[in-house]
């Protein structure tokens, strides 16, 4: 039965799976080995369009591998097996935290906690930077120091982040305009 | 915030809405998250979301799906735990069933490359407006501003899984706590 089988490789995926949707890669790559649902150079495409269209890129992935493997129904399966152990996981730990909220240790813990977060997400960040505004693979060919740097997108971030941060009126704008405004510039000058 | 006031359609819907504009997987759904939740409906906390990110990195699965199960579970329950992450995976399931039903080589066309590259960009910006806002409430003092560098060039120049940096963090709180370093 596919799509037993199916919820239960991705059951196991999201068990294990841990920091974000492209620690579950290593998973699919085994997952087209041993079962051979699909092929390494699909799973390539997967990941493509998985981090071109809007969603978490891990949950973007099962659906499109349950999709090639077992249609309709197999997105669903796959989708579902991915994030019964998150959500069974993050139950019992909201309930065990909601006991201990007032404990001093667990305060302190948090203490700790926080700072570690915000430093997780801003190395993410630098990630996604050095991805949108350098092109440091075409450094590496020419090695001339101006074309490390992707000056249309530099542009844009300065002109955004102006935008976002000096402008009063424009402030306010719902994070979802900046991004639709960015994805139309993308396209009228060719990024 | 009253539970009851809170229904779960709402919920289902405003996770919808997160998961559809959240474009480049968990990270980028911070500035949504921020204003649906934060700004706009009052469900949650700076305080709170960075606590639900950290324990969402060093636990298994889909970054977005903990948080979305943290927070419904907060407004409503477990069942609102549940209905949250499916509101936040619904959006997905949708479209990429129909791109990989009908367009098979949907990244290669060069329109979608480029505003993808657009895109990029803007949540460049906007993880570093979300990373100014939660630095404010986490940076509390200087061992806080330790852990956040020491975090931030351990994960970006020397791939430190995060599962160690949390929990790493997570034993410095308690015994700077206990050193009384906290709050200097």
């Amino acid at each position: 039965m596919i799509l037993l089988s199916l919820f239960w490789e991705f059951f196991k995926t999201g068990l294990f799976a841990t920091g974000g949707g492209m620690a579950t890669l290593p998973f699919l790559y085994r997952m087209s080995e041993t079962k051979g649902w699909f092929t390494a150079a699909q799973l390539a495409d997967m990941v493509a369009v998985s981090e071109s269209t809007p969603g978490p890129i891990g949950v973007n992935m099962a659906t499109y591998v349950g999709y090639t493997t077992a249609g309709i129904p197999g997105s669903l399966i796959a989708t579902i097996g991915l994030i019964t152990p998150s959500i069974i996981i993050i139950l019992i730990i909201a309930r065990i935290l909601q006991k201990f909220r007032t404990n001093k240790t667990v305060d302190a813990a948090f203490y700790g906690l926080r700072p570690c977060s915000v430093g997780l997400i801003a190395a993410a960040g630098l990630l996604v930077v050095k991805i949108a505004l350098f092109t440091l693979d075409h450094y590496a060919e020419t090695h001339v120091l101006l074309d490390a740097l992707n000056l249309k997108a530099i542009l844009l971030a300065a002109v955004l982040l102006f935008l976002t941060r000096g402008v009063k009126q424009v402030k306010k704008l719902h994070p979802i305009f900046f991004i639709l405004a960015s994805a139309v510039i993308g396209i009228v000058f060719k990024f | 915030m009253n539970k009851s006031r809170i229904s779960l359609l709402e919920l289902f819907l405003t996770f919808a809405k997160v998961g559809v504009m959240t474009f480049g997987g968990g990270y980028a759904m911070l500035p949504i998250l921020d204003r649906e939740l934060i700004e706009k409906r009052a469900w949650a906390t700076n305080e709170e979301l960075m606590d639900y990110y950290a324990v969402g990195q060093c636990t298994p699965g889909v970054i977005a799906v903990n948080t979305a199960t943290f927070i419904g579970n907060k407004l409503a329950g477990p069942i609102g735990g549940v209905i949250a992450s499916l509101g936040v995976v619904f959006p997905s399931v949708v479209i990429i069933t129909l791109i990989a039903g009908i367009l098979t080589s949907f990244a290669d066309i060069p329109a979608v490359k480029s505003a993808f590259a657009g895109i990029r960009v803007c949540v460049c910006v906007l993880i570093f407006n979300s990373v100014l806002k939660l630095y404010k409430s986490a940076v509390i003092d200087k061992a806080a501003l330790v852990i956040f560098g020491a975090v931030l060039v351990c994960s970006f120049f020397f791939k430190v899984s995060p599962v160690i940096l949390v929990v790493t963090s997570a034993v410095l709180g308690i015994l700077l706590t206990m050193w009384g370093v906290r709050g200097k």
